[in-house]
């Protein structure tokens, strides 16, 4: 079958393309490997509730801001209701989502491209990849080394403790995943250590006011894709130490430690059944401890003094209580440790995209969120897209917004430029050109 | 930082190193780079090492001259002290690895520096390398290394000056992390 374009992915960011195209009278299907918000569904752990509270999960088109009325703008939604928001979303808008199909192929097709499915091909001269920023598990090489009689459970696979063997737990990474893993691993008595690499904390509330209601009101997460001082590292950067509860509470290394948590430095190998930790852990601690005032300074200057009657005083946060000597080698067996959750990330899943738009790290290669490498393709959902707010729920909105004008104006210019491909590019590229000047 | 509108001079050309790092992200085989060393035994403990090659950017390359460091131990070990100790290497390799940081991270981010010095110091059991407890590890237990500075900022612009040279610095990351080591005989 034919159509203008297919978008790939029927979670919220590419149920929100799907709007913007309707919007513009474009037709498309939307293609969904599993069901709405898969994902969602199939790949999060049970205790999760998104980091960023309701009031922010705004997408396009839909009824209430953040879903039902009923709910609190300052809670933060369990998993189950983050699939039933994005699944009501789809029905609001009437999306044309072709479910339970999954894409095995994207290539080139003439002047378009060809989507092959295991339920069938389209063809489209505009293709949306929508699959999702966090659908594999980043699991480090030296993963491979651990014993065999440990049981080793990557971060999409865990579910809660209960399904870990008793006795000690290795959890590694302490970005948002791995803090909340090491804090509910803990508290059903199997004692964690935690293996600490370059970290970002941050409060929940600071003066009173969640850290997301501070980030925007600063217009930090506004920051775009173009005027971000180092966009591979914003991209690369750890998930902050965040959790969302209806306590609305921080979770930092000070706070597992005085659950009990053992921290360590970074795993840096496994040989022999021993593992070994970098020596680095205090300065990894101290550069999220200055970098944290550094954002707390932000803040503070973005809400002048005039306000302090209204949001309160300025907080500044105890430095983290890194051990003077940590652990650097655990003999893993010997010290009772029986499985490892591995919280060291996620990534995308692009390994059936068939074009040559990669990067040296298996990246495509894209200008916040146009693949130059291939006119019509264009990529969403991904860390920092277009702006430090795009991999949030509530990013959406805007990437589609400006995307899905891109790519009306790359429709208009492949009806319009005719057959002969070689003139038609190089009028491609000139009307695109024009376009750029419009800061997309 | 300053406000004398004089220019900020560490003696740094970060411009060629940030046109390194994007030039080098273009053509990412270019970076990699093998550093060698000789080390020939003179007598006893004392040895004498030499650097003068290295490769990288897809080439060999030579120092301006060959540089030779002599290595022993000193009388209370019962040797002739002709030079430092290998152990002491690592502390001098830690210290001038994390100097070299501070000036480039302060040129980069416009501090003046006057005065940096770093005292570097390892704790050692000498237990474990002769070999009378096997609990007791050959190498250091702990490396403290204290910087004073004298330059152009607030004390904490100097705190995250010294917090990124470790975070960029080569050889604190080879002491801090496992390296795998391979040694074989010719």
């Amino acid at each position: 079958m034919h159509l203008p374009v297919v978008v790939i992915g029927a979670g919220h960011a590419g149920l929100a393309m799907s709007h913007r195209l309707t919007e513009r009278s474009i037709d498309h299907v939307v293609i969904e490997r599993g069901e709405v918000a898969n994902s969602w569904r199939t790949q999060r752990w049970d205790s999760l509730r998104l980091l960023t509270p309701n009031w922010h999960a705004r997408l396009p088109g839909a009824a209430v801001s953040g879903g039902s009325a009923s709910r609190d703008p300052d809670g933060f939604m369990t998993v189950g209701e983050v699939a039933a928001l994005i699944g009501s979303y789809a029905t609001t808008i009437d999306a044309p989502v072709v479910d339970r199909t999954t894409v095995t192929r994207l290539g080139s097709h003439g002047d378009g491209y060809r989507v092959v499915t295991d339920r069938g091909v389209w063809t489209c001269a505009a293709a949306v990849i929508a699959s999702g920023g966090c659908v594999a598990a980043s699991v480090p090489a030296l993963a491979a080394a651990l014993p065999t009689s440990i049981t080793s459970i990557a971060g999409l696979a865990y579910r809660n403790p209960r399904a870990l063997p008793d006795g000690g737990v290795l959890v590694v990474g302490a970005a948002a995943t791995g803090v909340q893993l090491a804090e509910e691993i803990q508290a059903s008595g199997r004692p964690v250590t935690l293996a600490v690499g370059e970290h970002v904390r941050m409060p929940r509330t600071y003066r009173g006011r969640d850290i997301f209601w501070w980030t925007e009101s600063a217009g930090i997460l506004d920051e775009r894709h173009d005027e971000v001082d180092d966009l591979v590292r914003a991209r690369h950067l750890p998930s902050p130490q965040l959790i969302g509860t209806p306590q609305r509470r921080s979770i930092d290394l000070n706070h597992l430690g005085e659950a009990g948590v053992r921290i360590v430095g970074r795993l840096g190998r496994i040989h022999g059944g021993v593992a070994q930790f970098s020596g680095a852990l205090a300065n990894v601690c101290s550069l999220a401890d200055l970098k944290l005032d550094r954002l707390l300074r932000t803040l503070d200057d973005s809400a002048g003094a005039s306000r302090i009657d209204e949001i309160g005083p300025p907080e500044r946060f105890e430095p983290t209580r890194a051990p003077r000597s940590p652990v650097s080698e655990l003999d893993l067996a010997a010290d009772g440790i029986r499985s490892v959750v591995w919280a060291t990330g996620y990534r995308p899943d692009h390994t059936w995209v068939d074009l040559a738009v990669f990067d040296h790290r298996g990246r495509i290669r894209h200008r916040g969120g146009v693949v130059a490498d291939a006119p019509g393709i264009y990529v969403l959902g991904l860390n920092v897209l277009r702006r430090r707010r795009s991999s949030f729920i509530g990013g959406a909105a805007g990437d589609t917004a400006e995307l899905a004008d891109h790519l009306h104006r790359h429709l208009d210019l492949t009806v319009h430029a005719g057959t002969p491909s070689a003139t038609g590019t190089a009028r491609h590229e000139r009307l695109l050109a024009t376009h750029a000047t419009r800061r997309d | 930082m300053t406000m004398t509108g004089t220019p900020v001079d560490n003696g740094v050309n970060t411009a060629a190193l940030l046109g390194a790092r994007e030039a080098l992200t273009a053509a990412p085989e270019a970076a990699e780079f093998t550093w060698r060393a000789t080390c020939s035994w003179l007598n006893g403990t004392h040895t004498r090492s030499t650097v003068e090659t290295f490769s990288g950017l897809g080439q060999q390359h030579s120092h301006v001259s060959a540089f030779t460091f002599d290595a022993d131990h000193p009388e209370c070990f019962a040797s002739a002290d002709h030079g430092a100790t290998p152990a002491e290497y690592v502390l001098v390799a830690l210290g001038s690895c994390l100097t070299a940081g501070v000036a480039a991270v302060a040129q980069h981010r416009e501090i003046q520096l006057r005065k940096v010095t770093a005292t570097v110091e390892g704790d050692m059991n000498v237990l474990g390398i002769l070999g009378a407890d096997p609990e007791v590890r050959n190498g250091y237990r702990d490396i403290r290394v204290r910087f004073e500075i004298d330059a152009d900022a607030s004390a904490d612009d100097i705190k995250a000056l010294v917090a990124q040279s470790q975070k960029r610095s080569a050889v604190f990351d080879a002491i801090t992390n496992p390296t795998n080591v391979v040694v074989d005989v010719a």
